[in-house]
């Protein structure tokens, strides 16, 4: 009884509360990582993995290129363009040698590895010295990256928003949706594919170059559990939005909800840290609550529609007169 | 307008699987034929559309479409030449995109896709007339998503779909055998509307005799993947179902029992 007391008295909510700005941070730019995820595994209806691999990628390219010299924002840019290529290789791992996939993902999440070890001049761990720099986002400055990361993220939105409404985008939402028929109205289904992880991977890695300028170093496993991140966030903005609004998303609204489902993720660890859970039980705790959401639909919908509801409906134990 | 040229696809090939879909397959269509085909289950009629479509590449033969040889292009590609309906009708539209979305990707078949914008408004606006011919009341739910609509409508929809963008060939794959037989009889008028409206060679596959007969200006019976009677003209209008049965029986032999109760 003392011991659950003393525990109590021991965390100070104040503590709680300061840590907001920071995990509001994170959110944001695991959101924009979620984003990219939400373009495969929604748009595409495909889980792509090489997401773990092309976020550490443009975490590499980022803290290298600005250890060198190069302006944040041009070492962000190559870093984005470093994820295109990475999405863009499991795309054709897919498509042109019949890959499945989560498989061809998996290849190129472990062909990065080696790859970002040598972005990093073979060190596992690269620090930034956010003194030594001009950094986009940083942890030094928390309102001024909550706010960078957010107009980032509101270009990026805009972006997607009207890109996915061309004809380009619309073939692409097309492939994801039904496939034989893009096929039969002509859309070249294998490229919409590699076009939407390359976009995908893109942003992954855009989101990694933030956060090793936001966290002042790249290591070569923070890429590791992302795409277990961006479905967290994916899926919590999806159901905390049906419960606000109850209705369907709008696609712009899907995005920002993509967004706030990042930065609740992160209020969410914000608070478990807080209660001095130890944090090397985060990534179990995470797995649990996608697990949680991915099937909390399948469990509702079977709820109104399964045997036991039958039964149920049928009088206790299916005692008739 | 269309030509096939002795096309043959085996499934399986070297396997215990091993399937001789179509075997030697020739045909010439005219332009403004409206072929419909029965035959038996197994008896290559949709083998020879996919094949035709572009589904998977023949084995051997050619396929000539307005003059223009497509038998090396692959399924997107001869798309521009060709308006499909599938049997299932949830394959033929994406269910999660809104109907007139679904209506202007059929607009950019064969066309290359750039960075547009998706549906313009003076689609919309030709979009509500062509629904409105179609007498379903989809017009005014356009922006509804197609997933909400019945197996008949999206048939209609997908009918409508496939006549946009000036197809060369339209090619209907038992497009009315998942309905209901008024919801079926509802499309095949739209069929015969939307074929005779746009002039189009269409081939359509059936397994009813009687609408094989009452409709187009020719009819291909197949069986084991050989057309094994081939009528038009005055002969087709003349024909009856107990002449077909009987042609069934006489030229594929005893084997045709099992599957004329699968024709009706």
């Amino acid at each position: 009884m003392t011991a659950i007391l003393e525990y109590f008295s021991s965390l100070n909510p104040l503590n709680l509360v300061r840590n907001i700005p920071s995990s509001v941070a994170q959110g944001l730019i695991w959101g924009l990582m979620a984003i990219g995820v939400y373009i495969t595994f929604r748009i595409l209806d495909m889980a792509d993995l090489t997401v773990d691999g092309s976020f550490t990628t443009g975490g590499a390219c980022t803290v290298m290129l600005i250890c060198a010299g190069v302006p944040s924002w041009l070492a962000l840019l190559i870093a984005t363009l470093a994820g295109t290529a990475a999405g863009c290789v499991t795309g054709l791992l897919h498509t042109r040698l019949g890959i499945p996939p989560i498989l061809a993902g998996i290849l190129t999440q472990f062909a990065l590895y080696s790859v970002n070890l040598h972005i990093m001049g073979m060190a596992a761990n690269k620090s930034l010295n956010p003194d030594k720099y001009s950094l986009t986002v940083t942890s030094r400055n928390i309102p001024l990256s909550i706010v960078f990361a957010a107009v980032i993220a509101a270009v990026v939105i805009v972006i997607l928003y009207w890109y996915f409404g061309t004809e380009q985008g619309s073939a692409i939402r097309a492939t994801g949706n039904n496939p034989s028929m893009s096929r039969a109205q002509g859309i070249n289904t294998n490229t919409m594919k590699v076009i939407g992880l390359s976009l995908s991977n893109a942003l992954v890695a855009l989101a990694g170059g933030l956060m090793s300028e936001y966290q002042g170093f790249a290591d070569i496993n923070m890429g590791r559990g992302a795409i277990v991140i961006g479905l967290a966030a994916v899926i919590i903005g999806e159901v905390l939005f049906e419960a606000i609004f109850k209705s369907k998303l709008n696609f712009s609204f899907r995005l920002i909800f993509v967004l706030v489902g990042g930065i609740v993720y992160y209020l969410v660890i914000g608070i478990v840290l807080w209660l001095k859970l130890n944090s090397n039980d985060l990534k179990l705790f995470t797995a649990v609550i996608v697990a949680l959401f991915l099937a909390i639909p399948h469990l509702r919908q079977q709820a109104k529609v399964s045997f036991g509801a039958h039964g149920r409906a049928n009088g206790e134990g299916g005692k008739h007169a | 307008m269309l030509d096939i040229i002795n096309i043959s696809k085996t499934f399986n090939p070297g396997t215990v699987n091993e399937k001789r879909a179509i075997s030697d397959i020739s045909f010439h269509m005219n332009k403004g034929d409206f072929v419909t085909v029965i035959g038996g289950n197994g008896a290559g009629k949709s083998t020879l559309l996919n094949a035709i479509a572009g589904v998977w590449p023949i084995d051997r033969g050619s396929i000539v479409i307005g003059g223009k040889d497509v038998t090396a292009l692959p399924e997107h590609k001869r798309a521009s030449y060709i308006g499909r309906v599938f049997q299932d009708p949830n394959k033929g539209t994406a269910p999660d995109m809104q109907i007139e979305e679904n209506l202007a990707l059929a607009y950019r078949r064969g066309k290359i896709r750039g960075l547009r914008w998706g549906v313009t408004k003076a689609e919309k606006e030709s979009d509500r007339d062509k629904l409105a011919t179609l007498g379903l009341g989809l017009e005014d739910r356009m922006n509804a998503k197609v997933g909400l609509l019945s197996g008949g409508q999206r048939q209609a929809l997908t009918l409508l779909m496939a006549s946009l963008s000036n197809p060369q060939l339209l090619l209907l794959d038992e497009h009315t055998a998942a309905l209901d037989p008024t919801t079926a009889k509802k499309v095949l008028e739209i069929s015969d509307e939307i074929v005779s409206a746009n002039g189009l060679t269409a081939i359509m596959i059936t397994h009813n005799m009687k609408d094989a007969i009452a409709h187009g200006n020719r009819l291909i019976m197949m069986d084991a993947g050989k057309i094994i009677f081939d009528v038009s003209g005055d002969e087709k209008k003349r024909l009856t179902k107990q002449d077909l049965l009987q042609k069934f029986a006489e030229i594929a032999g005893a084997n045709a029992e099992s599957d004329r109760m699968a024709l009706s």
